[in-house]
């Protein structure tokens, strides 16, 4: 999505039902402006009171009068004006200052209309005098104009830091988006060397291992289209990543799936598992030198899907060189899982890095009914079962 | 293949014009196996020792056969390649040339660009028959050029000191050209300390202020030591030992994690277990064989300096 550039509606004046809308949208903006208007009018009212004496009730009327009606013309004016920009809801152009100048004008006719009638006789001095009118008028129009100015300031403000925080959006997501589809490039060339060697000692499993790659390239990088696929099809990406990953670990990686056929079609949000079990293997399994299993679980607590990767490798913390100096858990992979749970499934949904009891880790990642659901269920695009992992022959 | 014959020829009493042994270092199987191939074919002379298959059966292996050539790959389960090659550089026993170490990579954009600078060579996985064919042919003329060094002349011992003569050498200055055999060593000596300089270390963010206070937990205690009262620190399997003038504490960070910490100027790595605050130090003794030792201003016992490091205990 483009960023939101502030457009001008044309240059005509716009329809009813439009302005309306707008209106609607914007009455409590409103509300407050006048309060505020209403508020400083009593102010000056008290204010001419004091410096030219007379009733009380003739001056405040007046006052509020006026200015209401100067108000009324300009604030809601400027949704009946053409060139009013969506994001700050002021006009711009020759508007901007006509505006305020006819509504001043229009509003002090008007409001001193008012006045006239309900003072009548006791009519105050200064609207007689011709002088003494434009005096009135001119001090009006001082305050108007900076009431009106102020107004706009902070119409001007608001939609600045709308911009910021829709700009600070769009780049955390931009950012999310493209950690989900890089592809540690040790791990692929890696995968190439071993692919490479393969190619001549055994052609077939070559060929298995090269439309594992494919597909787990094509996963990785298209990043996420929808935001769910199956749970089964998650579980294929993994597997596929897994192959890969066993070519290189030979024995030293044995893996293990459990995903129930009742599972098998919920929605997930795709590749949510994948640094998981990445992390799995690298920090535990990897430099673990016996190597060892890794678990892939899925079942349901109550309402809640848990998905599970598990380890029996080097373990958490405790004694071993922490990664980057930071605990364990605060990694850069685990954020980005917490950070699009966040996003696409809400707050309720967790996860979790435990120590297991019998060596390595347990990363468990819970779904709760109500988050699931609000993820878009996209038909399942293909149901494949993982398919069961060839131990590496013997060479 | 490796005969058995060969590994049990004994081998301080190797006989130097004979084929030159290399050990492979790589932790997946078939990258492994095509290296091993793919050298064969490039060196047919080449023995090959059985693979190893861990940073720690790499240092073993190298130590008990003491091969001419490494072949190591820079990620391994246990130790990784270039703590590998430090720890059998540093364990290196003083009557053997050190050996001519190869890192093997499939990608590691710090590592290449020190590779490029530093390394005897490096290769990329996959590796390739021509490449490989360049790098062996490199090999053979090093190994010529410190055989034949050894044939004619003195060979200098591979500290660097030279026996009759006034000025010692020390083995990180590069000695001059009418000794091959300890050009190699030195060459490589430097190599490698810069290259291990150049890696990232597992703490990747640089931290602005060193550390001040050094904090070791006992139970419910925690002791808080001024970093200034340290005498040195030690690794000790997976903690540090942590020596004051009075007391050792110990903590659960590794010396890799503790080092970037630490302030540069006042703590000098001197061997890879071994980090010591040079204030302490009083003296620095060069012994015959060019062996470097530190005696400490508040501590009885006197600190051995690895090859690697010794090169900074000189004159100004």
């Amino acid at each position: 999505m483009p960023p939101h550039q502030p457009h001008h509606q044309p240059h005509h004046p716009p329809r009813l039902s439009d302005t309306l809308a707008l209106l609607r949208s914007h009455w409590l903006l409103l509300l407050r402006h006048g309060a505020i208007v209403l508020g400083f009018n009593s102010l000056l009212a008290l204010a001419t009171q004091v410096a030219s004496g007379g009733p009380g009730d003739i001056h405040f009327v007046y006052a509020q009068a006026i200015g209401l009606s100067i108000w009324l013309c300009i604030d809601v004016g400027r949704y009946l004006v053409g060139g009013t920009t969506q994001a700050t809801g002021w006009p711009t152009g020759w508007r901007a200052l006509a505006l305020p100048v006819v509504g001043t004008a229009l509003g002090f006719a008007i409001g001193t209309l008012i006045g006239q009638a309900y003072a009548g006789e006791r009519a105050p001095h200064w609207t007689a005098s011709q002088q003494q009118l434009a005096a009135s008028l001119l001090l009006t129009a001082g305050v108007s104009a900076a009431i009106t100015f102020f107004f706009y300031a902070r119409a001007r403000d608001q939609a600045r830091l709308r911009r910021i925080a829709e700009a600070e959006r769009q780049a955390a997501e931009a950012r999310l988006k493209l950690l989900e589809t890089q592809i540690e490039p040790h791990m692929l060339f890696n995968t190439l060397a071993n692919l490479r060697v393969l190619i001549t000692l055994d052609p077939p499993r070559a060929q298995d291992m090269l439309d594992r790659l494919i597909d787990y390239l094509r996963a990785t990088l298209s990043g996420s289209r929808n935001s769910s696929h199956a749970l089964s099809a998650e579980f294929s990406r993994l597997a596929d990543y897994l192959a890969l990953m066993q070519v290189r670990m030979g024995a030293r990686l044995q893996v293990q799936f459990d995903l129930p056929e009742a599972l098998a079609d919920l929605p997930v949000p795709p590749l949510l598992l994948q640094p998981l079990v990445e992390n799995a293997i690298q920090h535990g399994l990897e430099p673990h030198k016996a190597g060892g299993t890794l678990w892939l679980s899925a079942r349901l607590d109550g309402e809640d899907l848990l998905l599970s990767v598990a380890d029996n490798g080097r373990g958490l913390g405790d004694g071993v060189a922490t990664h980057a100096g930071r605990a364990p858990g605060t990694g850069f992979g685990l954020t980005q899982v917490r950070e699009r749970l966040h996003t696409l499934c809400g707050a309720a949904a967790q996860l979790t890095l435990t120590a297991r009891d019998q060596g390595g880790t347990l990363a468990q990642v819970r779904l709760p009914r109500a988050a699931r659901q609000t993820t878009d269920a996209a038909p399942p695009r293909e149901i494949v079962r993982p398919a069961p992992l060839r131990p590496p022959t013997q060479c | 293949m490796t005969t058995p014959s060969a590994l049990a020829t004994s081998d301080a009493t190797r006989d130097v014009s004979s084929a030159p042994r290399a050990l492979i270092a790589e932790d997946e199987p078939l990258l492994a196996q095509a290296l091993a191939a793919e050298l064969r074919r490039a060196w047919p002379d080449l023995l090959l020792l059985p693979t190893a298959q861990d940073g720690d059966e790499a240092i073993a292996l190298a130590l008990r056969h003491r091969p001419e050539l490494l072949f190591l790959d820079i990620r391994m389960p246990g130790c990784n390649g270039l703590d590998a090659a430090q720890a059998i550089v540093e364990d290196w026993p003083d009557d053997t040339p050190l050996p001519l170490i190869v890192f093997v990579t499939a990608y590691d954009q710090h590592a290449l660009q020190a590779f490029e600078r530093h390394a005897v060579d490096y290769l990329l996985k996959p590796v390739q028959p021509a490449r490989l064919a360049a790098c062996c042919t490199r090999l053979q003329g090093l190994l010529q050029r410190a055989h034949a060094a050894s044939a004619t002349q003195v060979q200098p011992d591979i500290n660097g000191a030279t026996r009759g003569h006034g000025v010692s050498a020390d083995a990180s200055d590069q000695a001059t050209s009418e000794h091959p055999g300890a050009d190699n060593n030195a060459a490589l000596l430097n190599q490698l300390r810069a290259l291990l300089s150049a890696a990232p270390h597992a703490s990747s963010h640089p931290t602005d202020a060193p550390l001040q206070v050094i904090q070791a937990a006992v139970g419910q205690q925690v002791h808080l030591i001024p970093v200034d009262e340290v005498l040195y620190f030690e690794a000790a399997d997976k903690y540090v030992r942590v020596l004051t003038a009075t007391r050792e504490h110990l903590i659960r960070q590794s010396l890799r994690e503790l080092l970037p910490q630490l302030d540069p100027q006042r703590f000098w790595q001197v061997h890879r277990g071994t980090v010591v605050n040079i204030r302490e130090v009083t003296q620095a003794l060069r012994d015959e064989s060019g062996k470097v030792t530190l005696t400490l201003r508040q501590r009885p016992e006197r600190l051995a300096v690895s090859r690697l490091y010794a090169g900074r205990f000189k004159g100004m």
